[in-house]
């Protein structure tokens, strides 16, 4: 008795309910403009629709699978609060009477309500993907945002949510099926961006300003990097970082990189070539720092052969990192010309630069020559000619000796078979 | 075989080599993975010591051992000089090249090619002198441009910049000529000529046996035997254990040298 009362009282709570946020949310339904339209034209109902769709039971005849969909989670999504019906979306079966209908519908369409997002996404990677082949496996709306419990972005439960957004796209972008299916030439990405700087500040910091997805390559109208309207076209990544990284995007225009960029020299060095674009880690990590210095030496060539001659470069080549380092002289974001009376390493501004390491050098110190070359007489003369005199020397003692020896060998041998025999 | 050694090292002579070696070993095995810095044999090497100060400290340390063994020699050639010993100068026990060696030099040449007789040598050969002179000059060159790379703010206020370019450029150019010529030249003509092979041991127990010295040293043994007669300068023979440790230590110095040389040639030509 005690629990048909219990039961009842139940019941009677959440028929209560229902009823009060029905009427709650009645002053919003004016809110959605296009699907209001559609209000008068006779049609199924929710409800109409969940007399099959809530019953786990029921099966699709042909392929045997679950037409289940949960009414709490519809209810509980940004599509549900702002109560719209089921053919506010499945529009095919707007006039539909006949039920059960065909198992296969029209799909979904977006653009009743988010046509300029729907715009956006048509000049998107995976819209062109779509568009070039029918089976392909490029994502649409509902992979991104989910279906029936879609959320908004600012929800923590949505798809889409920033600390979310990683996995989200990770779900095709780490899935290596998706990944061969769909050709996609950085491969693994969503496992390189986890070990970055910004995935951890996501994954582990929970930090909601770390770059995510979408902020630097855009959300509905994610572009290749080949394409000149692309966030991360190699010319535009300056600012796509700079939308964060303002004070370095400051410091970086000014220097001969971004100012050759912005003239539209684009052999200049972007953001993403010495940080990286997935793999992006602190500054202060060993790996990053000597890897850096490989990526100066793949324009400088001429400077990191000179360089590889000092100890800074022969240590930092040992892939020790105590020692200065191209960024350390040259500055990282703002280098100059060394003509250029700003440039760290100017004549006016080079034992100061000298001085961060070696505290007490004074003026002659600083006339090291960092980049000499023992094969440029103008620039090295004493070098060039100590160089020479010691290539002599070993090319002369080692000759010398190397006969020396040789010729002393087979003597040497047959003296001691004598001594043998002797013996 | 003879039981009768003369001595030819005294016991500071062969501790000096001792230090020597071992100073030359460690700075060998902590400046070359500089030089070939490209190398992944000498990233290995590096990073088996640890770190670059490790290996810095480890080089200042041998380079400390090294110099403090100079400096030793040269105060017992100064203390020999002052007391009255010109014979260091000029003659047969002397390490200054003299007419002899040249002549030497070339009768010897004659007799590899087997037109000629072996040279009747006195104490030191003229490849001997050249060893001698070349680790003297080294001990300069090296010594004197890896103090100016020890401390380049202090001298820095004595020598303009270049002066650094050079030092870095001399002091591996020279090392290499130094480790290239030790580890090959001097063990080849020290050790592992045919005659010697494996290894003579008289740095390790300073005699050499009367046999030995004259064949080999045919003026030298006619010399002490007029002089002062070989009774005067005979002692006994290396205890066995000196031996012993002097085929330990010099195979494992032979041993390092030759693999070092040999990454040496594995950089260059390999």
């Amino acid at each position: 008795m005690k629990r048909w009362l219990a039961l009842f009282s139940l019941l009677y709570v959440a028929a209560f309910s229902l009823v009060t946020a029905t009427e709650q949310t009645t002053p919003s339904r004016t809110a959605p403009p296009a699907p209001r339209a559609a209000k008068a034209a006779p049609g199924p109902t929710n409800d109409d629709c969940l007399a099959c769709h809530a019953d786990p039971d029921v099966k699709r005849e042909a392929a045997g699978t679950s037409v289940l969909v949960d009414p709490a989670k519809f209810t509980d999504s940004v599509h549900g609060a702002l109560d719209l019906k089921c053919v506010d979306c499945h529009a095919d079966l707007k006039t539909f009477t006949d039920f059960p209908h065909e198992s296969k519908l029209a799909k979904a369409d977006c653009t009743a309500c988010h046509a300029e997002r729907v715009t956006e996404y048509d000049r998107s990677i995976h819209a062109a993907a779509r568009r070039q082949s029918a089976g392909s496996v490029a994502a649409t709306c509902v992979d991104c945002h989910s279906m029936h419990e879609m959320r908004e972005k600012t929800d923590p439960k949505s798809l889409t949510y920033p600390l979310s957004l990683p996995a989200t796209c990770g779900r095709c972008h780490g899935d290596p099926k998706v990944i061969a299916a769909g050709h996609i030439a950085i491969g693994n990405v969503a496992d390189l961006y986890k070990d970055s700087i910004h995935g951890k500040a996501v994954s582990r910091s929970g930090l909601m300003v770390a770059a995510n997805c979408t902020s630097c390559h855009g959300s509905h109208d994610v572009r290749k990097k080949s394409d000149a309207e692309s966030r991360v076209f190699r010319a535009n990544i300056p600012a796509t970082c700079g939308a964060c990284h303002e004070g370095i995007k400051a410091l970086y225009d000014t220097g001969v990189h971004g100012t050759a960029i912005a003239k539209g020299n684009n052999k200049a060095p972007v953001c993403a070539d010495c940080h990286s674009a997935h793999q992006i880690q602190r500054a202060d990590v060993p790996s990053w720092k000597l890897d850096t210095i490989r990526e100066c030496g793949t324009c400088h060539a001429d400077k990191i052969t000179t360089y590889r001659d000092t100890f800074h470069g022969q240590v930092t080549s040992l892939g020790f990192v105590r020692v200065a380092a191209c960024s350390d002289c040259h500055g990282a974001h703002d280098i100059h010309g060394k003509n250029d009376p700003a440039s760290t390493v100017a004549p006016g501004r080079i034992l100061e630069t000298c001085r961060k390491c070696h505290a007490t050098a004074n003026a002659n110190f600083a006339k090291y020559d960092p980049h000499a070359d023992k094969h440029d007489k103008a620039r090295n003369p004493t070098l060039f000619y100590a160089a020479g005199f010691m290539k002599w020397l070993l090319i002369g003692v080692f000759g010398v000796f190397g006969l020396h020896a040789a010729l002393w060998f087979p003597r040497g041998f047959r003296e001691r078979q004598r001594k043998a025999r002797q013996a | 075989m003879s039981t009768k050694y003369v001595r030819r090292f005294d016991s500071t002579d062969r501790l000096l080599h001792g230090f020597l070696m071992l100073s030359f070993l460690g700075l060998a095995a902590t400046g070359l993975p500089l030089i070939f810095a490209d190398q992944e044999w000498a990233r290995r090497m590096a990073a088996l010591l640890g770190s670059f100060e490790v290996a810095g400290w480890l080089h200042r340390v041998s380079a400390s051992i090294l110099i403090t063994v100079f400096a030793v020699h040269l105060f017992r050639l100064a203390r020999r000089l002052l007391g009255g010993d010109w014979g260091l100068l000029w003659g047969p026990r002397s390490m200054v090249p003299q007419p002899r060696d040249v002549r030497e030099a070339v009768q010897h040449v004659k007799w590899f090619l087997g037109r000629g007789t072996r040279p009747r040598f006195d104490r030191y050969t003229y490849w001997e002198k050249f060893d001698y002179w070349a680790v003297f000059w080294g001990m300069g060159i090296i010594g004197a441009s890896g103090l100016l790379l020890w401390f380049p703010v202090f001298f820095a206020r004595f020598v303009p910049g270049w002066v650094f370019n050079v030092a870095l450029l001399v002091h591996s150019e020279e090392a290499l000529l130094a480790v290239g010529f030790i580890f090959t030249m001097h063990f080849f003509n020290g050790h592992l000529r045919p005659e010697k092979f494996p290894m003579d041991r008289v740095i390790f127990t300073g005699r050499v046996s009367l046999e030995e010295l004259e064949e080999e040293r045919p003026d030298e043994f006619a010399r002490l035997r007029d002089t002062v007669g070989l009774d005067a300068v005979t002692v006994t023979p290396p205890e066995p254990w000196v031996v012993r440790l002097g085929t330990v230590v010099g195979t494992v110095a032979v041993t390092v040298g030759l693999i070092l040389v040999s990454l040496i040639l594995y950089a260059v030509f390999g």
